[in-house]
């Protein structure tokens, strides 16, 4: 503050700022993305441990009778056609000694969802409930198994049957146990999570529950398909890039390494030369791909809704990939067990270690205090930019003060020719977000294409749309616009954006910093002088929608599945159909962050580069 | 004979506490429609004494347990009733139990009313049963009391109306263990040494789903005529065991099995000593080994029973009274059931849902429903909704205390009418208080408790039921008194709730601590420096070279340099 103070100084300092923008905006832009790269690099991570003392260790044992249970249940769910064998499920519970509820519930979606085939939804949650011996029903644990149709996670079903047999029969439990089977995978946990604690954000239809067990402490789900497996998977990215905390990771980790079972995250397992190229590439490829989960916002397993309920949960999937290795049913009942038993000992939630964090490996953990500095690298261009002209902007207004007659001159631009692009900016985004479901039954009666089609080509219609309209808005009230003009709306832009991926980036950082990685170059050089055409199609080319296929192509390259250009763009469609309706179904903030937020910024940089 | 007669009435004279006491132990064993077995032990000491006479020190203790006596006449105590529970009543599985209590520690007393410091003597008495009962309830204070307007009368003698003398605190907290059974055990005349109370062995009595110890005391009346009062104390102890999980899915159960011990006398001291079992559903389908010819009938929570009574204090109950054979059958749907849940999601807000159901076919019933909320719930009471078959159902009463921070909880009674075969919903909306760093518990996000609410009803009877007094009753049909033929009175309590606050990490205090004086300090400094300092236009001092120059020419007596 001292420094500010000074007159002198302050000029010594503001002259550095502006002379030297430019070349500290690349250097921090360049460290910003060598930093976050370096984060996977394992001498820079640290070891994940075990925060929570309460989790001390038990030892187990537990029964084979998951695999009968398995086929039994399918088929059960043969004579269903395939629904869920509601009766058997509760028969089943019940001669299992649990207290056994039903809740049916129903959903239209916004529209027809193509990638799982439902529009009108109806279906049925079982759920029993084990009650610990001597406890109040104040707390309780949640394993959930989704009934899906088809062949696959019978297994989890079955094992779930067997676990809740097995613990029926001890008596060390401090909690009461929920062994949850929901249909229609997602939708299913929504409505029980919806109705138990009786709210109704997402305007889901459902019966209420008979039976509660007091608040919830952690939830695990099941996803098991076959009846050996060769590794477990788990799965920690939920809704809205929400992540459970790092000790329920540490808990699944300890027990595999306990077992001998190969555990694997986002389907890759651990290597341990870690200084060797591949061995860098390989725990970059999996942070990569958890930071390209995280920031697409959707839940990647049942687990990922419980977790605004502030409950801490993961899902844990089984893989079978012909490896050697084979795991049976009976070691991961062992293994789940073994994960309840912990949790059953927890005096409180689990709160001790990280939530916010990034996983280069099971084993190894990147805390917030080392992947923030990398956004931080990034966003600080935006406010050196601000910074630079603001300093711009002042000087003409400081030789007005020495020429006293003008010196209302500067103030000259006014609020309405920044507030007109801002406005029309906003409005267009608000089109993006309302009209692409509002106007599907229009679209389908004048074009040939099925309604998701119309909700998603409407989507890219209006997006294209808004690069056409509104770059010359200033003109509307103002008529010609000033040098003093795209100058004063390019400091609000980028004041704007840095606050937006700020908060973001507090909420999502993955989101946050995919974001800002295409955003920044962008948005920190945009001026009107620059050759149009050629700026145009780089501005196009690091939009938010291109953001989104460029991301689909990495994520696709990742997981070992390249696409070809037009597969490519079928899945960017259905990438913007699921977000809409993960949105409509459960609530997740990204489309409306981007339609509403994100594009509007870009529109008003896009208004700049045409400015005249 | 003359010389006799005048030691004879000398001898009264002198000892008034030789009053008549007497001391019944009995155990009723009830299979239950879930395939549990329900033991209820109640033990009752009478003692036709007065301890609250002026001027008449009770001093002479026979069966009546000194340490307790000591406390009624202290704290001028009218009645007192302490439970302790471990685990929740399951009513839907279970039905009523004769005795409810909720989870945790419940103490309410009603205290005579020439008290006149009522909140000094609670104190003090909460202190003193801590010491007796080896609980904590010395945590009970005035945050947690409250003052029932309505839904606690007292049980005994007297009809004192004025709440004034009455307190009533739970610790849904607080967990029962051995430590509070033994100090229970030893007020028995008989402790664990003869009786039933040999069966009380705490390894077997706290593996079981659910366990409930009571002390009852209260002034009844010696007899019909009611001449004169008596003191009653009930010692209850209520087990319930689960078959599935120690029986290995059979279905036989037996007194040893249970307890992992027989009965071999009756409480020398006891005048009566007796055994029910309940044979009410399916009595072909039973098979109790030994076989009894007495068989009992009494009419309890409003259905009539049939109970085989082994007579402990007859020789020949001791053939072999070993092994039960029990087969089970469904059983009548508790006709009043409540429960509880905390609505909502997030830190800020949340919603207390109180559903009570009423599961009569035809008549409806008014219940007294008592809400005590800590007041780190803030309860906002225009959004009390109460609704029954989806219609809004205006409460006949509503008696609202509201809290004061750190002081006092909320209480809240209301009369509500339950329509028959309905679901009535009690909400009310609540924001929850940030505490100060002190306030909070050593295991804050572990979350903090809400006591059970308590349900208070006379249901409407399906049997007909004598109202006389009989002194062959058995005890746990006699708790409470029944004043009408059609109905029988009902406590029902909810499940306590765990409520989560806003928790600051404790873990990290002292980067806390850093981070805030640093803000603190860098931001007050150089704002009082900014505010305080008064700026003049310096005229920049010449460089080093200049003012060299202007040495030298100052020596040379030429103009300076500007």
């Amino acid at each position: 503050m001292g420094l500010l103070s000074d007159p002198s100084r302050r000029k010594v300092l503001t002259g550095l700022l502006t002379r030297l923008n430019t070349p500290i905006c690349i250097v921090c832009y360049l460290a910003g993305i060598v930093w976050f790269m370096g984060l996977a690099f394992e001498p820079f991570t640290l070891r994940t441990y075990m925060s929570e003392n309460a989790m001390g260790s038990t030892m187990v044992s537990s029964g084979e009778r998951a695999l009968s249970l398995a086929k039994e249940f399918d088929a059960h769910k043969r004579q269903a056609y395939d629904g869920m064998p509601v009766e058997w499920l509760v028969k089943a519970m019940q001669s299992r000694g649990l207290e056994v509820f039903t809740q049916s519930f129903s959903r239209k979606l916004p529209f027809p969802d193509e990638n799982k085939e439902r529009y009108m939804v109806r279906g049925t949650n079982v759920y029993g409930i084990l009650r610990a011996p001597r406890a109040p029903r104040t707390e309780a644990l949640v394993i959930s198994a989704p009934c899906s149709p088809g062949d696959s996670n019978n297994q989890a079903v079955g094992l779930l049957l067997a676990l809740a047999q097995y613990f029926r029969n001890q008596v060390y439990w401090a909690k009461d146990i929920i062994f949850l089977v929901n249909e229609h995978d997602l939708m299913g946990t929504q409505a029980w999570l919806e109705a138990y604690h009786h709210t109704n954000i997402t305007g889901m239809e459902y019966s209420p529950l008979q039976g509660r067990a007091g608040s919830i402490q952690a939830a695990l789900s099941l996803e098991l398909s076959s009846d050996v497996i060769t590794s477990l998977d788990l799965i920690l990215e939920g809704l809205n890039g929400q992540l459970p905390n790092l000790d329920l990771a540490n808990l699944f980790y300890a027990f595999c390494q306990k077992l001998g079972v190969l555990c694997t995250i986002q389907g890759k397992l651990q290597r341990n030369d870690w200084d060797t190229a591949e061995g860098y590439t390989h725990a970059a490829q999996t942070m990569m791909l958890m930071v390209l989960k995280q920031a697409c916002g959707r839940s990647w397993g049942d687990h990922g809704l419980f977790l605004r309920y502030h409950i801490e949960a993961a899902s844990v999937r089984g893989i079978n990939s012909f490896r050697h290795y084979k795991t049976d049913a009976a070691t991961i009942g062992r293994l789940l067990e073994g994960m309840v038993r912990k949790l059953n000992n927890l005096l409180e939630r689990l709160h001790q270690s990280y939530f916010f964090y990034l996983l280069p490996s099971l084993s190894r953990f990147v805390s917030i205090g080392c992947y923030m500095l990398a956004f931080g690298l990034l966003v600080v261009i935006l406010l050196l930019r601000a910074l630079d002209l603001w300093v711009h902007l002042g000087a003409p207004a400081l030789a007005a003060v020495e020429g006293v007659t003008e010196a209302q001159q500067p103030s000259g631009p006014g609020v309405l020719t920044v507030l007109t692009p801002v406005v029309i900016s906003h409005l267009t985004g608000v089109a993006l977000y309302l009209l692409p479901v509002h106007l599907q039954e229009m679209a389908v009666e004048h074009f040939p294409v099925s309604e998701t089609e119309a909700v998603v080509l409407t989507a890219v219609a209006i997006y294209t749309a808004g690069l056409a309209l509104p770059h010359n808005t200033q003109r509307l009230l103002s008529g010609e616009g000033t040098e003093q003009g795209w100058k004063v709306l390019k400091l609000t832009a980028l004041l704007y954006l840095a606050v937006l991926l700020g908060c973001t980036a507090l909420i999502n950082f993955s989101l946050g910093f995919i974001l800002a990685v295409t955003l920044v170059p962008i948005t920190a050089s945009m001026t009107p002088h620059m050759p149009k055409a050629l700026s145009a199609l780089v501005m196009v080319l690091l939009s938010p929608a291109f953001t989104v296929l460029y991301c689909v192509f990495i994520y696709q390259e990742l997981i070992e599945a390249p696409v070809s250009v037009s597969e490519g763009w079928m899945l960017f469609l259905s990438v913007i159909s699921q977000g809409i309706l993960d949105h409509a179904l459960y609530g997740s903030l990204v489309y409306p962050l981007l339609a509403l937020f994100i594009y509007p910024c870009w529109l008003m940089f896009w208004n700049i580069l045409f400015w005249s | 004979l003359d010389s006799r007669l005048p030691l004879v009435i000398f001898l009264h004279a002198l000892t008034p506490a030789a009053a008549r006491d007497e001391f019944q132990e009995e155990l009723v064993i009830r299979p239950l429609h879930s395939g549990d077995i329900y033991a209820s032990f109640q033990f009752r000491t009478l003692w036709d004494t007065d301890f609250l006479q002026e001027g008449q020190k009770v001093s002479h203790y026979r069966l009546f347990p000194k340490s307790l006596g000591q406390v009624l006449s202290k704290f001028s105590v009218r009645e007192l009733h302490i439970s302790f529970s471990q685990g929740f009543w399951r009513t839907m599985q279970w039905g009523q139990p004769f005795i409810p209590s909720p989870p945790g520690a419940e103490l309410w007393v009603w205290f005579h009313d020439t008290v006149s410091d009522v909140d000094g003597n609670w104190k003090e008495l909460t202190n003193v049963l801590s010491g007796i009962f080896c609980a904590s309830l010395n945590f009970i204070d005035l945050t947690n009391t409250v003052q029932p307007s309505a839904s606690f009368k007292p049980l005994g003698l007297g009809n004192a109306t004025d709440h004034r003398f009455l307190r009533y605190a739970t610790l849904p907290r607080e967990i029962v263990c051995t430590e509070n059974l033994t100090p229970w055990k030893k007020l028995l005349p008989c402790g664990s040494k003869a009786g039933l109370a040999v069966l009380m062995k705490s390894e077997k009595l706290f593996h079981s789903s659910f366990h409930s110890q009571a002390v009852h005391i209260r002034p009844i009346c010696q007899d019909e005529q009611c001449s004169s009062k008596a003191w009653e104390l009930r010692q209850t102890l209520n087990v319930v065991f689960d078959l599935h999980t120690s029986g290995q899915g059979k279905k036989e159960w037996s007194l040893f099995k249970m307890f992992s011990r027989t009965l071999t006398e009756a409480c020398p001291l006891a005048s009566s000593s007796k055994v029910y079992v309940d044979i009410t559903d399916n009595p072909e389908l039973f098979e109790l080994s030994p076989a009894t010819p007495l068989l009992g009938q009494a009419v309890v929570l409003g259905d009539r029973r049939t109970y085989s009574v082994y007579d402990l204090s007859r020789a020949e109950t001791f053939g072999q009274l070993r092994s039960f054979n029990l087969l089970l059958r469904d059983m009548l749907r508790p006709l009043l059931h409540a429960e509880r849940y905390v609505a909502g999601f997030g830190l800020q807000t949340g919603e207390i849902h109180t559903v009570i159901y009423n599961n009569h076919p035809y008549r409806a019933f008014p219940v007294l429903l008592m809400d005590s909320v800590p007041w780190y719930l803030q309860l906002y009471i225009h959004t009390l909704t109460v609704t029954s078959k989806s219609r809004d159902n205006k409460p006949s009463y509503i008696h609202y205390q509201p809290a004061k921070d750190r002081h006092r909880p909320h209480l809240l009674e209301m009369l509500i009418q339950l329509p028959p075969h309905s679901m009535t919903e009690v909400t009310v909306q609540f924001e929850r208080a940030l505490l100060k760093w002190t306030e909070y518990t050593p295991d804050p996000n572990h979350g903090f408790y809400v006591g059970s609410s308590v349900v208070s009803a006379l249901v409407p009877s399906m049997v007909a039921m004598r109202t006389n007094f009989t002194q062959d009753q058995p005890l746990f049909s006699s708790f409470v008194p029944v004043k009408e033929e059609s109905s029988y009175f009902v406590r029902v309590y909810t499940e306590p709730l765990l409520v989560n606050l806003p928790t600051p990490d404790f873990s990290m205090p002292y980067n806390v601590i850093c981070l805030t004086c640093t803000v603190v300090a860098v931001g007050y400094g150089s704002f009082y420096n900014l505010l305080t300092r008064t700026f003049q236009v310096d005229e920049p001092s010449p460089p080093l070279s200049k003012r060299l120059a202007n040495l030298i020419r100052r020596i040379r007596g030429v103009p300076l340099l500007t």
